[in-house]
């Protein structure tokens, strides 16, 4: 990048010395918008994560490690500890990636591969739709909808599965209202599948035409080209769009406030009502005070964190993928 | 009052909607109400104030009534702009602590390490009280009678079956099945749910062991709704279930209440007239905060609760001040009136009469 920026400008100098060329005070201009564009991005993210830790200190101080490694959030004991909120946002986030990557990877396929082409706008817009629908209509869709129409459902899947092992223990429980870890999971599912969506459709049809043609030539079938030319070829992309949406599935609020249940607990029983990090900073906020406000807070720096750490381990894991094809390929 | 109860409808029906939409913004929209109808009456606000901008925020549980009052005040006075942003109590305190807003709704009196924060002294003022319910859905029940034994039990998890010996006991003559209770509470911080605890905390002092404060560490595998109106519809939607609901939400609800064993050993069922006596029947403290919960007096409704409006003892600008003056005022003659239609009980005369003479300690100008 910079050695062909450097080549450039070199040439132009040589070409145009002594005058000094209109083209050249744009593309200054330009380079220093768009660094500052960067640069406030930057800032901005780093302003609010010094603020918050900083308004979350009281909490941290307090509490010390326990912040994260206890479940109990007792605010009349002035006990702020935070593992079951924490385990309630990575089970439902885990629950949406798990149903919604498989669906958008077909959607985008189906899209991209197989819909023909004069039909292909329409469907892109009606997925594209979907991201419009505000969270909160998703929210109260999941309360008044969702959640009473699905506990027939829960108390069949749970019968069905009583005599399997593991299964029969993580889908078990009497689904009272239908308000549970996993109707959480659903609702984002649906809420997240047409941002993987359009990420990785926009990467298939990156997939050059001449690599498909090959695979076609070698005899490959339609799934089979898929599979050798597509699917490899748009590897980062897919893990781009994967951790998009899991961006937006465990910062989501007010649709998981809504319908995981609010009943902070533990357990490998999906189909109870749990609570995650989200939904307590907004469900609690507005009457919070004091080292219990700063916990709030604190719960966000949190969601932040592990993001961060999640998002890093994803690209640390693709990089190694693209350095183990690139040693196959040599 | 048929008139009233339709409106009330009106607004109930998108409560849901407004609950979930408070959580999007800490800051909702004003509301309107509907209250362009006739003239108003007469004009205790006294003398036409001039122009000025009151903002406020605070508790919701009082909202609707706040929100009834101010639109008809403006009908009085059509120079002054009211405002109440909600928020909850928390909020309301700290906003006007940090002088962002002229008035503060709040359920609950500042705690002392709080009070400290306000950067002028304040005011209590009591505006209204309500009763909260424990609301229940239960085939085939029509009535319940409980102690405050058996609802400290019941929301604390010893209790979980509906034939429990502690509920049969003032139940005679009721069918009650062996099936397990579903407790429902609220999930966000909430002015009832330290209200409904403190009474617990009062009067079931060794049944109940949660404490209190605007969440409690509940039992795992309880429901919990979004406000009021949530905690109501899954009452509604599920069967053999029981949770602690605003007056004005259950009624709209159509929920079934349960009579609560008052100080004075009678059952007593909630209802706006139970809320006064109640009011009538609690000690009013120096500064007017008063605790209503578990009074005295036959006909009390154990579980009733306070609201405040907070003010400060000074304004410096004059306008602003005679402004705040006459909508407090108005709130404890006229606005009393109003309480009836969003599900509120109106206060003794005693305690409005004690509220109308501390206006004189406002500052103005």
């Amino acid at each position: 990048m910079t050695l062909v920026d450097n080549e450039v400008r070199s040439g132009s100098v040589s070409l145009l010395a002594g005058e000094s060329p209109p083209g050249r005070r744009t593309d200054s201009v330009f380079r220093s918008a768009a660094a500052l564009a960067a640069g406030v991005v930057l800032l901005i993210l780093g302003l609010i994560l010094v603020t918050t830790t900083r308004n979350a200190w009281p909490a941290f101080a307090e509490e010390g490690l326990s912040f994260v490694t206890s479940s109990t959030w007792d605010v009349a004991g002035a006990a702020f500890g935070t593992l079951a909120f924490t385990y309630g946002t990575l089970v439902i986030s885990a629950i949406a990636l798990l149903i919604a990557v498989p669906v958008s990877i077909g959607v985008a396929l189906f899209v991209t591969e197989m819909v023909p082409k004069r039909l292909r706008a329409g469907v892109v817009m009606l997925i594209d739709l979907l991201s419009s629908v505000p969270s909160v209509v998703f929210g109260l869709w999941g309360i008044l909808v969702v959640a009473p129409a699905i506990t027939g459902v829960y108390t069949n899947i749970s019968s069905a599965l009583s005599g399997v092992p593991v299964l029969r223990t993580v889908f078990s429980g009497a689904p009272i209202s239908g308000r549970s870890f996993f109707t959480a999971g659903l609702i984002l599912a649906i809420m997240i599948t047409p941002i993987i969506t359009s990420i990785t459709r926009e990467t298939f049809a990156t997939v050059p035409r001449a690599q498909k043609d090959a695979a076609y030539a070698l005899g490959a079938t339609n799934w089979e080209m898929i599979r050798g030319s597509v699917l490899p070829f748009s590897r980062s992309g897919i893990v781009a769009g994967v951790l998009l949406g899991f961006g937006r599935a465990i910062g989501e609020t007010i649709a998981v406030a809504l319908v995981i249940g609010s009943s902070p607990q533990i357990t490998q029983r999906l189909f109870s009502s749990g609570d995650a990090l989200s939904a307590v900073i907004a469900n609690q906020f507005g009457e919070s005070t004091g080292t219990y406000q700063a916990a709030l807070i604190g719960m966000g720096v949190l969601l932040f964190v592990i993001t961060l750490l999640i998002s890093a381990f994803a690209r640390a894991i693709i990089s190694r993928a693209e350095r183990r094809i690139g040693a196959e390929s040599v | 009052m048929n008139e009233s109860r339709i409106a009330r409808r009106g607004t109930s029906r998108v409560a849901l909607t407004a609950s979930a939409a408070a959580l999007v913004l800490a800051i909702s929209a004003c509301g309107g109400g509907s209250s362009d109808k006739g003239s108003p009456t007469s004009t205790t606000a006294g003398t036409k104030l001039s122009a000025a901008t009151l903002n406020g925020s605070g508790a919701t549980f009082p909202q609707a009534f706040y929100e009834t009052t101010i639109a008809k005040f403006q009908t009085v006075q059509p120079d002054v702009t009211v405002t109440y942003a909600g928020g909850g109590s928390g909020k309301g305190q700290t906003d006007l602590a940090a002088g962002l807003v002229d008035w503060a709704g709040s359920d609950s009196t500042v705690k002392p390490e709080d009070a400290a924060k306000f950067k002028t002294p304040f005011l209590y003022f009591p505006t209204v009280a309500a009763p909260i319910t424990v609301s229940f859905n239960l085939s085939g029940v029509k009535s319940l009678r409980l102690t405050p034994e058996a609802v400290a039990g019941i929301f604390g998890g010893a209790v979980s079956k509906w034939n429990d010996p502690l509920i049969t006991a003032t139940n005679k003559g009721v069918s009650l099945p062996a099936t397990d209770i579903v407790v429902v509470h609220r999930a966000d911080g909430s002015g009832t749910t330290a209200n409904f605890t403190k009474y617990l905390t009062k009067a079931a002092p060794t049944s109940w062991t949660l404490g209190t404060d605007k969440v409690v560490n509940w039992p795992a595998g309880q429901q919990a709704g979004n406000g009021n109106a949530g905690v109501a519809q899954i009452i509604e939607s599920t069967q053999g279930s029981i949770g602690y609901v605003d007056f004005s939400d259950a009624d709209f609800a159509g929920l079934k209440s349960a009579a609560i064993k008052n100080k004075d050993g009678k059952f007593v069922a909630a209802s706006l007239s139970g809320a006064s006596a109640a009011v009538a029947g609690a000690t009013l403290n120096a500064d007017l905060t008063y605790d209503p919960l578990d009074a005295l007096g036959a006909t009390s409704y154990a579980i009733t609760a306070p609201t405040y409006m907070l003010i400060s003892t000074t304004y410096g600008d004059a306008a602003k001040g005679n402004a705040v003056k006459g909508f407090v005022k108005y709130v404890l003659t006229d606005g009393q009136d109003l309480a009836g239609y969003s599900g509120f009980a109106r206060l003794p005369a005693k305690i409005l009469s004690a509220a109308i003479a501390q206006l004189k300690m406002v500052k103005v100008g």
